[in-house]
């Protein structure tokens, strides 16, 4: 990079290089139409064409490019999960994004850092113990942590929470990572333009248009589009979209809430989450502590921020890291989660043929979106679900066949 | 911290209350499909609107009929009484 910009300094006359090859202009019609230019989205078309060789490919973002929950998660990555189909699917994403900045030719300053997840009590001590053994069956480094092993790991802890709450042990998971998320979707979203895809912002899709039971095109606020294979990337907007084909869904819509706080030293090297306490925590490259806490008590489709919400984690906080007291918070944010009653994902096929969904990411999409992107791919193009996303189908809930994950972030045990 | 009116209690604040779900009227259990029934045990209703939702204030164990705004978080006290569940 500093070379183009001596070469900049030096041939002021010569075109700059853009990061993205420019917008083409919509055409009406696509062999494939992603809706969402978000991690998900841009993967799915990026795999898309890398893995399928489909090409002809138009992704419909109604903001901008990464500006959903892809920027505002708190970016943790990791696959420590509890169900042998969440394990396996995380660890898949975890070794994509090992090389996914040589693949993609950006950094994403992927950082391993090693993930604590903490336990107050018994019961969760022993859903710890029966996660680092499912870990443990699949390959996964994931292993059962006590105090004392935590005390000098992670020295400015205090281990008894003030008190209330003293801590057990904690599950540790060394391939627990960090990276920046808005390098992730432009780093997806740049690869996949090079290779032909166009991506299309500030076009909202506003119908899917059907024939029978098959998709034949989407209408837009910038004209129709015929295509006979839509997939929807959208998260929080997921029941807007199933809303235009009937299709129910058990999705609701959640605000997940995080924070960032003035730059400090280094001090927290590990990931720290605390599911009873309701609050995780890391370190970012800048020095910034970033934090989120538990969903919002009731569904709202808003990413406005709360004061209750700051407030409530900050208590936590205190508790684990009572030196932070006077840290300012310099940001707040919110993002829309859309959750599913059994905390898995909702991907691939659907009753209506050539649409494919993909949602139900809630408060865990960031750490799937490599492993997402190529499993939909692989759905898109051959027609059928890939193995890794079978358990994941829409149809699990009519079969009453959930997935039962309570790895997930946002779950106290 | 948002303050909601209602009758009996008054003023109570927000954290007073817990979120009970959406109002949903339970079907003729006996004459469903199974796939009609996990339709009622699992879909929601997930695009935004007006919704008529539980609300139960802890404190009291009352439960509230309420409708809420999904999209501004707005509770619509002033609405005309929602007529109780058969």
């Amino acid at each position: 990079m500093s070379l183009a910009l001596l070469k900049q300094v030096l041939f002021p006359w010569q075109e700059a290089i853009r990061f993205f090859p420019d917008e083409k202009p919509l055409r009406d019609s696509y062999d494939v139409v992603v809706i969402g230019a978000g991690g998900h989205g841009l993967a799915t078309a990026y795999y898309l064409i890398r893995d399928h060789g489909i090409k002809d490919i138009a992704v419909l973002e109604q903001g901008y490019i990464g500006g959903g929950n892809t920027g505002r998660n708190t970016t943790i990555i990791r696959s420590n999960y509890l169900t042998p189909e969440g394990v396996r699917f995380y660890d898949e994403s975890v070794k994509l994004y090992r090389d996914l900045s040589d693949d993609l030719d950006i950094n994403l300053f992927y950082s391993t850092r090693g993930h604590f997840t903490l336990a107050h009590s018994d019961s969760a001590l022993r859903t710890m113990r029966w996660r680092a053994e499912v870990n443990k069956h699949f390959g996964i480094d994931s292993e059962v942590w006590n105090r004392d092993q935590i005390a000098k790991d992670v020295p400015f802890l205090d281990l008894d929470c003030g008190g209330e709450h003293p801590i057990l042990g904690a599950l540790y998971h060394a391939p627990g990572a960090l990276a920046r998320h808005d390098a992730v979707a432009w780093g997806y979203g740049r690869a996949a333009a090079q290779r032909g895809a166009e991506i299309h912002q500030k076009t909202r899709v506003t119908g899917i248009k059907t024939s029978g039971v098959a998709v034949t095109g989407v209408e837009t606020n910038r004209g129709s589009i015929a295509t006979n294979q839509v997939v929807s990337c959208v998260a929080g907007s997921t029941p807007r979209i199933t809303k235009m084909l009937d299709i129910e869904t058990p999705l609701e819509i959640y605000s997940l809430q995080a924070c960032v706080t003035e730059p400090l030293k280094p001090f927290l090297d590990r990931i720290i989450v605390s599911g009873s306490l309701h609050v995780y925590i890391s370190q970012s490259s800048r020095g910034e502590l970033v934090m989120g806490a538990s969903l919002d008590p009731a569904p709202l489709h808003s990413t406005r921020s709360t004061f209750d919400f700051t407030e409530g984690m900050a208590d936590m906080l205190l508790d684990l890291f009572p030196f932070v007291g006077d840290v300012k918070l310099v940001r707040q944010w919110a993002g829309m989660a859309d959750m599913t009653p059994d905390f898995a994902p909702i991907m691939g096929l659907t009753p209506v043929d050539g649409f494919f969904i993909n949602g139900g990411w809630g408060t865990y999409g960031f750490k799937a979106t490599p492993i997402s992107g190529k499993t939909l791919a692989y759905t898109i193009a051959n027609g059928r679900a890939h193995p890794l996303i079978e358990p994941y189908a829409l149809e699990r809930f009519a079969n009453l066949s959930l997935v039962g994950e309570k790895g997930a972030a946002s779950v106290g045990h | 911290m948002k303050q909601i009116k209602l009758d009996r209690i008054g003023t109570r604040p927000l954290s007073e209350f817990s979120y009970g779900g959406e109002v949903v009227d339970e079907p003729e259990g006996d004459t469903l499909s199974d796939r009609e029934w996990a339709g009622y045990l699992f879909n929601a209703d997930g695009a935004p609107g007006v919704k008529l939702e539980w609300w139960r204030h802890v404190p009291t164990g009352i439960w509230y009929r309420l409708r809420r705004n999904t999209i501004t978080d707005e509770f619509i006290i002033d609405q005309p009484k929602v007529e109780a569940k058969a």
